[in-house]
C-alpha cells in the first residue's frame, strides 16, 4: 500500500510516475540523504533511527561490504579493509595523497592519475567506495520514499577540481543514481536558509567540520551563487577540540596520555561528552580510568575556552585572507551561515559573530543544513514546484582557454562564467599546408601556457593542406551544468572533428587556484609584456620563413647588393629575436619589411606575370 | 456528505500548513488514471475552485471538488507509518478494489 504525500496545488502526479527527488551530502566523516515531503524538507533517518551515515566502508571477509555505524566499529580492528574518509582520495593522485595525508594504513596501488586501494575483496579506487556509500543512502531514500529516485542532487566542496567532481559523479552513476546535478557545499547551505531568494549580496559560509574547516564567500547576483573565494584547513575541527579537553583531563590527573588503547579511546568518548555538555552547562563534572585507577574532575567553560582559543583565532585567520582574496570587506557581508557540528560550540559562534559583526545563521541544525540546501533544490529541478525562480546556478573558479603559437594563452571561458555554458572561437592553421592541429586545453589566469595549469591536449588531423590562415577551425568549450568540461575542435570546411572530454591528471588544492588567480592580478604587467615578446617573437619567425622561402624560389630577382642588405636585416631580427625586447623586435622587423620591400614587389610582379603568360585574355 | 481525519492525519496536515507558510487547506480528490481506473489526489490548497466543497474536520479545512466528492464521501483520512515509509492513506468506503500500488482504485 503506498502511502502519499502533500503535493503543491496542480502538480498531483500520476500513480508510479511520482517524482522523487533526494539531496546528498556525501560528507568526508559523514553522508546524510534529505527530501521534501509533503513541503517539508527532512534528512532521512535510518531503522535505527540514525539521520547521519559515517562515511566507512568495510570489505568483510565474507564477501559482504559493511557501510556506516558497522563498518566505523571495525576500522580499528580491521584498518587494511576499513576505508574511512574516501572523499579525502577521490581525483586524487598517490603523490598527492602522500603528501598531505602521510602514512595511511592502506596497501595503496597506483594508477595513473588516481590510486586503487588493495582489499581482501580485490582492489578498489575510490570511487567504487563512494558508490558503496551513495548506494546505502538511495536504498534508504527508496524504502523512504516508497519508490524508485527520479534524481538526486549531491553536494561537494567548493574548492573540488573537475577530476573530483567527475569521481563524484561517477560514483553516483555507479550506485545506479541519476545525478540532477553537483552543487558546491556553501551553496546548499545557503539555500536550505533560503538566500538564494533573498537581498543580493555578499554570503560567507563558515564550515567546521569534525576535521575540517573551509570557509567559502559567495556572492548572490541576479539568482546566481558565485563562489568569490575559498579558504581553510584540512586538518582542523571539533576532534581538535576533544583533544584539548583529553588534555585538560590528563593535567588535572597528573598523568600522561594512556598507552591502553581501550583507556585512550575512553578518555576521548568522556572528552567529547564533556564538550557537548559544555554548550549548556557553565561547568561540567567526569570520570575517567587512567592506568586502571579512577579518576574525577571537572572542567569549567572558561577553561575550555581558553584550550580551544587558539583554534578558533586560526579560523578567523583563514576567514579574513578569504575576505581579502575576494577582495571583500567584512562589512560588506551581508549574512554568515553556520555549517558543522562543530559550530554548536557558544565559543565559536560568539567569536565569528564579533569577528564579521553579526549574528550568524543558526536556526537549521548545523550537520543537515547542507543535505537540506540539495534536497530543495532536487526538488526543484525534478519539477516540484511550479513557478520557482530559483534554478541555481554556480561559476567557473577559473579561466579555461587554449595554447595558441609561442606558449600564449588565448582564453575561451573567462573566470566566474556562471554554468552550464558554451562557448566557441575560430582559429586558423599556421603554416601552409597544416594538416593537423595540436590543441592544449589549459586553466588559468596567466597569459602563458607555462604559468597556467594544463588540463588536455589532443590534435585534430585531416585538415586539408591550404594556405596558412585559410582554414577554419572552431573550437566549442562546453561546460555542463556539473561544471565538467568537453572541447571539440571542428574543421569547417570538411567538417571532421575531435573531441575530448577533460578529466585533469591532478588535484588542484583551494590555496592553489587562490594563489594562480592572485598571482594573476600581481603578475598582470609582467604578463602583458611577455604576451608582447611572443607574439612579436611569432611575426619574427612567420616573416623569416616566408623570406627565407622567397629568397630560394627567386634567387634570380634579387641583385647581390640588395641581397647583402636584406641578409645584414635578417642577422639583426634574428639577434633581436632572442632577446627580451619586444619593442627592439618590433623595430627590426619594420626594418626588414622595408629593406625587402623592392623585392617582394618584384616577386610579385613575376608572379602575376607567370600567371598571364599563355593566357588568352578571356581567362584573366 | 462528510470527509474525516484521524488526529495524526489533523496533526500532520496542520504541521506542513505551517512549515509551508501558506495555504487555506488540504485538497482530496480523484483522478481518472492509473492502472485501475481512479486515482487519489492529495494537494495543498492556495484558491478555492467553482463547485469545491470545503468541511472542517479535527481543526482541518478539506477541500474536495463536487464530482470527486461522489466517489469519496465517507472518506477517512489516516496517517501512517510502514517502517521507514510514511504517508498518507485513503479509507474509502466507495472502493471496491486496489491495484497492488494503492494509488489507483475502482469503485
Amino acid at each position: 500500500m503506498a502511502l502519499l504525500q502533500i503535493a503543491e496545488p496542480g502538480q498531483s502526479t500520476n500513480p508510479h510516475e511520482h517524482k522523487l527527488a533526494v539531496g546528498i551530502d556525501l560528507g568526508t566523516t559523514n553522508s546524510l540523504v534529505a527530501s521534501v515531503r509533503s513541503g517539508e524538507t527532512s534528512v532521512l533517518p535510518d531503522e535505527r533511527g540514525h539521520l547521519s551515515l559515517p562515511s566507512v566502508v568495510q570489505y568483510a571477509e565474507d564477501n559482504s561490504i559493511i557501510v556506516g555505524v558497522d563498518a566505523k566499529d571495525s576500522a580499528a580492528l580491521d584498518p587494511e579493509n576499513t576505508i574511512v574518509s574516501v572523499k579525502r582520495f577521490l581525483g586524487r593522485s598517490l603523490s598527492d595523497i602522500e603528501q598531505v595525508y602521510g602514512k595511511l594504513p592502506y596497501q595503496f596501488v597506483e594508477k595513473e592519475h588516481t590510486v586503487n586501494i588493495a582489499t581482501r575483496q580485490g582492489e578498489k579506487n575510490p570511487i567504487q567506495v563512494s558508490a558503496d556509500i551513495l548506494q546505502v543512502l538511495k536504498h534508504r531514500a527508496e524504502l523512504t520514499l516508497g519508490d524508485e529516485l527520479t534524481g538526486a542532487v549531491i553536494t561537494v566542496p567548493a574548492h573540488f577540481d573537475d577530476a573530483q567532481r567527475q569521481g563524484t559523479k561517477d560514483a553516483a552513476q555507479l550506485a545506479g543514481i541519476k545525478v540532477l546535478r553537483l552543487l558546491n557545499e556553501p551553496t546548499a547551505a545557503a539555500v536550505a536558509y533560503g538566500l538564494d531568494s533573498g537581498k543580493e549580496g555578499i554570503v560567507a559560509v563558515y564550515d567546521l567540520g569534525g576535521g575540517t574547516f573551509d570557509i567559502s564567500i559567495l556572492r548572490l547576483n541576479k539568482g546566481v551563487f558565485e563562489v568569490m573565494s575559498t579558504g581553510g584547513d584540512t586538518a582542523l575541527g571539533g576532534d581538535d577540540f576533544d583533544k584539548k579537553i583529553a588534555e585538560l583531563m590528563l593535567e588535572q590527573a597528573n598523568a600522561e596520555p594512556p598507552e591502553n588503547k581501550g583507556e585512550y579511546r575512553k578518555l576521548y568518548d568522556s572528552a567529547r561528552r564533556v564538550k557537548e555538555a559544555l554548550s549548556e552547562h557553565d561547568s561540567v563534572a567526569f570520570t575517567v580510568e587512567l592506568s586502571g585507577e579512577q579518576f574525577s574532575g571537572e572542567i569549567s567553560k572558561t577553561q575550555f575556552e581558553q584550550a580551544i582559543a587558539e583554534l578558533v583565532k586560526n579560523t578567523l585567520r583563514s576567514c579574513r585572507r578569504a575576505l581579502k582574496d575576494a577582495d571583500v570587506e567584512k562589512e560588506q557581508v551581508l549574512e554568515v551561515v553556520m555549517v558543522g557540528g562543530s559550530t554548536r560550540v557558544p565559543y565559536v559562534r560568539e567569536q565569528v559573530e564579533s569577528f564579521f559583526g553579526r549574528e550568524p545563521l543558526t536556526s537549521i541544525d548545523p550537520d543537515q543544513v547542507v543535505a537540506i540546501g540539495a534536497a530543495i533544490q532536487a526538488d526543484i529541478l525534478v519539477g516540484n514546484k511550479p513557478n520557482s525562480d530559483m534554478l541555481l546556478l554556480d561559476v567557473t573558479p577559473l579561466s579555461l582557454g587554449l595554447e595558441t603559437m609561442g606558449g600564449l594563452v588565448e582564453k575561451v571561458i573567462p573566470r566566474n562564467t556562471t554554468i552550464p555554458v558554451a562557448r566557441a572561437q575560430e582559429f586558423t592553421t599556421y603554416k601552409d599546408g597544416q594538416t593537423m592541429m595540436a590543441i592544449h586545453v589549459v586553466q588559468g589566469e596567466r597569459e602563458l601556457v607555462e604559468d597556467c595549469r594544463s588540463l588536455a591536449r589532443f590534435v585534430l588531423k585531416g585538415i586539408p593542406p591550404l594556405t596558412a590562415g585559410i582554414a577554419v577551425i572552431r573550437v566549442t568549450f562546453n561546460i555542463d551544468a556539473d561544471g565538467l568540461l568537453s572541447v571539440t575542435a571542428l574543421e569547417k570546411s570538411t567538417g571532421i572533428e575531435s573531441s575530448i572530454q577533460v578529466k585533469p591528471s591532478f588535484g588542484l588544492e583551494q590555496d592553489e587556484i587562490a594563489d594562480m588567480i592572485q598571482s594573476s592580478m600581481s603578475n598582470a604587467k609582467q604578463d602583458i609584456e611577455q604576451r608582447m615578446l611572443r607574439e612579436q617573437q611569432i611575426d619574427a619567425i612567420r616573416m623569416l620563413e616566408a623570406l627565407d622561402l622567397a629568397m630560394t624560389e627567386s634567387k634570380d630577382l634579387l641583385p647581390d647588393g640588395e641581397k647583402q642588405q636584406i641578409e645584414q636585416a635578417i642577422t639583426e631580427l634574428k639577434a633581436a629575436t632572442q632577446g627580451t625586447d619586444g619593442q627592439l623586435i618590433k623595430d627590426k622587423i619594420k626594418q626588414l619589411d622595408d629593406t625587402s620591400q623592392p623585392f617582394a614587389a618584384r616577386r610579385m610582379e613575376n608572379s602575376i606575370k607567370t600567371a598571364l603568360t599563355g593566357s588568352s585574355v578571356d581567362q584573366v | 456528505m462528510a470527509i474525516t481525519l484521524t488526529d495524526s492525519a489533523a496533526d500532520r496536515v496542520k504541521n506542513f500548513l505551517a512549515s509551508r507558510g501558506k495555504g487555506l487547506g488540504l485538497r482530496l480528490g480523484v483522478k481518472t488514471t492509473g492502472c485501475s481506473g481512479l486515482a487519489y489526489v492529495l494537494e495543498f490548497v492556495d484558491e478555492l475552485q467553482e463547485g469545491d466543497e470545503v468541511f472542517n474536520d479535527n481543526g482541518v479545512n478539506v477541500i474536495v471538488d463536487a464530482k470527486s466528492l461522489v466517489y469519496l464521501d465517507g472518506t477517512h483520512l489516516d496517517y501512517v507509518k510502514n517502517g521507514l515509509n510514511e504517508g498518507f492513506e485513503f479509507k474509502n468506503p466507495n472502493q471496491k478494489d486496489e491495484c497492488g500500488c494503492g494509488e489507483s482504485f475502482t469503485v
